[in-house]
């Protein structure tokens, strides 16, 4: 089956929300039990105590990336069908260092943050409270950001292109420099003294 | 020395964790055409909200009104479905390993009250700059580097970029 299977008409739109559901359910197990519902084990990765972000996030992004290369170069899935978020310059990097301070403040992104308010962590409630707040003041405060929100649109495009490199040759890069940073995550661990949490 | 699975104490290996959450993430591209989410749930928890509040004031706003369309609710999302899911995988996980436990997890130096209002703090943050972004760490930089979106990998490297700025600023939050 050739896919993405929704957008090919493959599987009806109708089981959308089972389909969600259980990706989901896969994706918080993952989280939760790789130790994403603790705060303190999260920001190990900005103190070197800890890399277990670091080795989770990437491992993931470059085997779902493989997987996507693989199955497109196959002819079982249409990579060109697959949405991608487009690039509005200035937005995407105040929006990325704004979170980035959200993060050493609340230790959480919000779907960690999701995973500590599944199993009881109070922190990860106000968190998530926080980000309803959080949009909500976007939004209300919208005319004001929306110079900056929609402006430099540079389309649905990729890395390697902005990069001007063959896209097997960028993900190829970008594995090496993964297992690079997992021996340099390694390396640092060891030197570093262990933090009780 | 062995640790019991189920006092709280054990973890999966993190790159099996990475190769599965990849794996699921590449399931849902595979089957929806787009990656997961975590921030886009709660705007439409937003959306929903208000467009139920005041309803005038959300078809007026120019943002709220983006999201809002006349025979669907925001809320049947597919992120909130999504979501949804995230919340009952955890809670399963934090059953089978025995973390189900409610409390304030923070660091000595500070106290529970200042750990709740940073994280508050953060979450608020964080709420603003998924909006500005597209996404969040989930939705534009996870989801966003398996199909190498410039967007995506731009603000996933803003985002660890500057945490790792600001958590050594807010140190005696977290060691």
């Amino acid at each position: 089956m050739t896919g993405p299977l929704i957008p090919m008409e493959i599987i009806p739109e109708a089981w959308n929300n089972v389909i969600a559901l259980l990706l989901g359910m896969g994706f918080g197990f993952v989280l939760e039990a790789s130790g994403f519902s603790s705060s303190r084990k999260i920001m190990g990765t900005f103190f070197g105590y800890d890399f277990v972000v670091l080795r989770v996030f990437f491992t993931a992004a470059i085997t779902a990336m493989s997987g996507i290369i693989y199955f497109d170069f196959m002819g079982w899935m249409d990579a060109s069908m697959l949405y991608i978020n487009p690039y509005y310059v200035t937005s995407a990097i105040a929006g990325g260092v704004i979170m980035g301070f959200g993060f050493a403040l609340g230790g959480f992104c919000p779907g960690t943050s999701f995973c500590g308010v599944a199993i009881g962590k109070f922190d990860a409630m106000f968190f998530s409270a926080g980000l309803f707040l959080g949009i909500l003041l976007f939004s209300e405060m919208y005319p004001l950001f929306a110079g900056i929100y929609n402006s430099e649109n540079l389309g649905d495009i990729k890395i390697y292109e902005m990069l001007g490199m063959k896209r097997n040759l960028f993900a190829f890069l970008l594995i090496v420099a993964a297992v690079g940073m997992f021996y340099g995550a390694a390396f640092v661990e060891k030197k570093v003294t262990k933090v009780e949490y | 020395m062995e640790h019991n699975k189920r006092d709280g104490s054990f973890y999966i290996n993190p790159y099996l964790g990475g190769v599965l959450l990849g794996l699921v993430l590449f399931a849902t591209y595979y089957v929806t055409g787009r990656g997961l989410g975590a921030s886009g749930a709660v705007k439409s928890t937003v959306v929903t909200t208000v467009h139920t509040v005041a309803p005038q004031h959300a078809h007026n706003s120019g943002y709220y009104s983006q999201f809002l369309s006349d025979d669907i609710s925001p809320m049947s999302n597919w992120l909130v479905f999504e979501v949804l899911g995230v919340l009952a995988g955890a809670f399963l996980s934090g059953t089978l390993y025995g973390r189900l436990k409610f409390k304030t997890e923070h660091s000595p130096k500070i106290t529970g009250r200042r750990r709740l209002i940073a994280a508050a703090a953060g979450g608020m943050l964080f709420g603003i700059g998924s909006q500005f972004a597209r996404g969040c760490t989930s939705g534009a930089a996870l989801s966003g580097m398996a199909v190498l979106s410039a967007s995506g990998i731009i603000t996933m490297m803003a985002i660890f970029g500057s945490a790792y700025l600001f958590a050594w600023i807010f140190k005696k939050l977290w060691i």
